[in-house]
């Protein structure tokens, strides 16, 4: 019996070691304490994602009060032109417009922390190579095939695949920078955490009011257990 | 004066109500058996929970739209805009998981102990239905938030039903109200999530501890401590549930809360097991997920419908490991009640349950290659040779002489010295001087000793086992 307990475990784990073939994820450094990496990411969407991706569960306000900056701040810094502070973060593509052009309207990014994680999006945003086979010019290394042309062309360069040979297939090892852009690899990863920090941030606003929160249930949920385990002993003690 | 006028209107309202009368047959006249202990808890817990998710599902109705086109939007708006939205949608999304977590562990007690045998066999069927009517719950409100996962997860499920033969395509379309998931399928999953399911747990748990409170407590010795009654018809071994068990079961609370509450703080999504990840993607009728699974209260049973090639005996498998649960009041042929007094035979069979339990639980979470599809059969096989084969090994195992009176086990207070003294022998001290010129002392793992340490307890697990 217990031969066959052990036999039991030893294959189920073995089938537990199966790793995915997925790419290895870069990791992004996630600070929401960093309110000044938030105002950069925020800036860095406006900039670089508005153009075509909302973010339609946020407003301009709530930025500003979780940033602890001035509304008006906010609005001249952050926000495009002519938005007002009570503004959410949609964007000017119409939905008919984008269907034409990109094929899918691109999603909205309000959850996209949430659902995808930061690691997965730091290395999907600094991913793209270039690939003459697609209609854009560029594929993604994280996400192959995706609908979306890199958007930091101008600050991160071009990168090319290096291909490897794994079982007879061609495979991407890695990406390197052909042309440089104008911004160095460092001041390059340094933005794509800031704008991943800041849709991790977007994907729940509440995180940080929460955990701070949470010390102070928690203190009061332990003092509340001894008193009562107190009062139980008093009320148990004829009890033999 | 005044207190005089507050205690007519107490006698007015006594004269005409009984609940002086079922206040004192049901809290501080029931005897409940003294010598409860930690499995012992979560009854209680699992009333806590269920007022827990009454009342934070009522808050979140207030705000949720029961509509395809609002409801995604709808839930994201309750956690960033309503005030303190986002707790009481974590303290209902976590209650769901912790509702299961604490309904696994009693039921598990029930077994430990026999309490679904004689006499109690009708409050383990109540109990059953609560759990049926707990999983139609969770799943019904899984597709409230209107994510992926809900959407697909209630398209697999529903689908399920027309595998039937003959009415299966009417019968899963009469479920959907649609040909697909759709706004139809929404609004009546609401209906049944907020009103009709709910009235039906309520009565159950009222039907659940009436049934308890007529026959009593069983305990973790298995003895009927009505039968050994003093001069005043008092259960000798029985203590009142009031003030007792309600202090005690306050700590039992409290801790709880420790637990629950650090998931809504720090973990609401539990690493994707409570809020899984595909589900803060608005549900999409024409993207099916590459991997649709379950939350993780139901994987063992959706591990064992993938199991079985056949779409028909599988969803028959699947609904089938629950149907034999209600019979095991029947299959189970053993003399005695609780595991202490029972033979080997049974706490193998037990082990072997919790483990397939387990890793049916796993696989579910995961895609069915081959390999897993394997492992996933014989651990069904596993599982319901547990009950099938119950008549066979209950009744070949030889039980143990049952106390005439209840047995008291050290409570963890008492262990505290011998868990100190475990803990100085797997370590060993020593000093270290700091920086600043101090010399403390420190325990530093031993790694001779710990490895002493366990042999002794595996060897205590297994004699256990006997």
């Amino acid at each position: 019996m217990k031969r066959l307990i052990t036999l039991f475990l030893l294959v189920t784990l073995s089938f537990c070691g199966y790793a995915s073939e997925d790419i290895e994820l870069q990791e992004a450094d996630i600070d929401l304490s960093n309110s000044e990496s938030l105002e950069r990411g925020a800036k860095h969407f406006v900039t670089y994602c508005l153009g075509c991706h909302s973010i339609k569960h946020i407003r301009y306000q709530r930025m500003a009060l979780d940033f602890g900056v001035d509304e008006k701040q906010v609005v001249k810094d952050i926000a495009p032109e002519g938005a007002s502070v009570y503004d959410q973060l949609y964007t000017a593509m119409n939905k008919h417009d984008a269907e034409k052009w990109f094929g899918v309207q691109p999603p909205d990014l309000s959850l996209i922390g949430r659902s995808r994680g930061a690691d997965w999006l730091y290395s999907y945003l600094k991913g793209f190579y270039g690939d003459k086979t697609k209609p854009l010019g560029t594929n993604n290394i994280v996400f192959k095939d995706v609908g979306m042309p890199n958007v930091f062309w101008q600050v991160q360069g071009l990168q090319k695949p290096i291909f490897h040979r794994v079982d007879g297939q061609e495979q991407i090892e890695k990406l390197v920078i052909t042309e440089p852009g104008k911004l160095t690899e460092e001041e390059f990863d340094l933005l794509v955490n800031d704008l991943v920090n800041f849709l991790v941030y977007v994907g729940e606003p509440v995180q940080l009011e929460r955990q701070r929160l949470g010390k102070y249930v928690l203190f009061f949920l332990l003092i509340f257990s001894v008193i009562a385990y107190k009062l139980k002993k008093e009320y148990w003690k004829d009890i033999d | 004066m005044k207190i005089n006028r507050f205690a007519e209107v107490g006698d007015w309202i006594l004269d005409r109500f009984p609940l002086a009368h079922l206040w004192n047959s049901h809290m501080r006249e029931y005897y409940a058996p003294k010598n409860f202990h930690f499995w012992y808890f979560f009854g209680s817990l699992a009333l806590l929970v269920l007022v827990n998710q009454f009342a934070t599902g009522i808050m979140l109705t207030i705000n949720y739209k029961p509509d395809a086109a609002l409801a995604f939007d709808s839930v994201e708006y309750i956690m960033r805009d309503v005030n303190w939205g986002w707790l009481i949608r974590y303290m209902h999304s976590t209650g769901a998981s912790a509702f299961f977590i604490v309904v696994y562990l009693h039921m598990f007690r029930g077994l430990l102990y026999g309490s679904f045998k004689h006499p109690r066999e009708l409050i383990w069927i109540f109990g059953m239905l609560l759990f049926v009517a707990l999983m139609a719950e969770a799943f019904m409100g899984y597709l409230l938030p209107w994510g992926q996962m809900s959407y697909w997860g209630a398209q697999v499920i529903i689908s399920l039903f027309s595998a039937i033969p003959v009415i299966g395509d009417d019968l899963s379309l009469w479920i959907r109200g649609d040909y697909v998931v759709s706004d139809a399928t929404l609004n009546r999953f609401f209906a049944f999530h907020v009103i009709a399911v709910p009235l039906a747990l309520v009565l159950l748990v009222f039907l659940h501890i009436v049934a308890l409170h007529e026959v009593g407590s069983n305990n973790p010795d298995g003895i009927e401590i009505k039968n050994n009654k003093d001069a005043n018809g008092i259960p000798v071994d029985g203590i009142p549930f009031h003030p007792y068990y309600t202090v005690k079961d306050l700590v039992g609370v409290g801790v709880f809360l420790v637990f629950f509450a650090a998931v809504i703080f720090y973990w609401p999504e539990m690493g994707g097991y409570f809020l899984e990840h595909a589900n803060f993607i608005l549900a999409d009728s024409m993207k099916t997920p590459e991997h649709i699974a379950p939350v993780w209260y139901f994987t063992p049973f959706y591990a064992i419908l993938r199991a079985i090639p056949d779409k028909f005996a599988g969803v028959i498998g699947m609904f089938g490991s629950i149907a034999v649960l209600f019979l095991l009041p029947w299959l189970d042929r053993s003399p005695v009640k609780s595991i202490r007094y029972r033979g080997g035979m049974f706490k193998k069979a037990l082990a072997i349950f919790v483990i397939s339990f387990l890793v049916l639980g796993y696989l579910g979470t995961q895609p069915a290659t081959p390999g897993a599809t394997i492992v996933a059969r014989i651990f069904t096989t596993l599982y319901f040779s547990f009950f099938l084969l119950m008549p066979i090994y209950t009744r070949w195992e030889k039980p143990k002489p049952v106390p005439a009176r209840l047995t008291m086990q050290p409570t963890l207070e008492d262990r505290i010295a011998s868990l100190i003294a475990i803990f100085n022998e797997i370590t060993v001290k020593e000093a270290i001087t700091l920086k600043n010129g101090k010399t403390i002392n420190i325990r530093k793992p031993h790694l001779e000793n710990i490895f002493i340490a366990i042999i002794r307890l595996i060897k205590r697990l297994k004699e256990s086992f006997d």
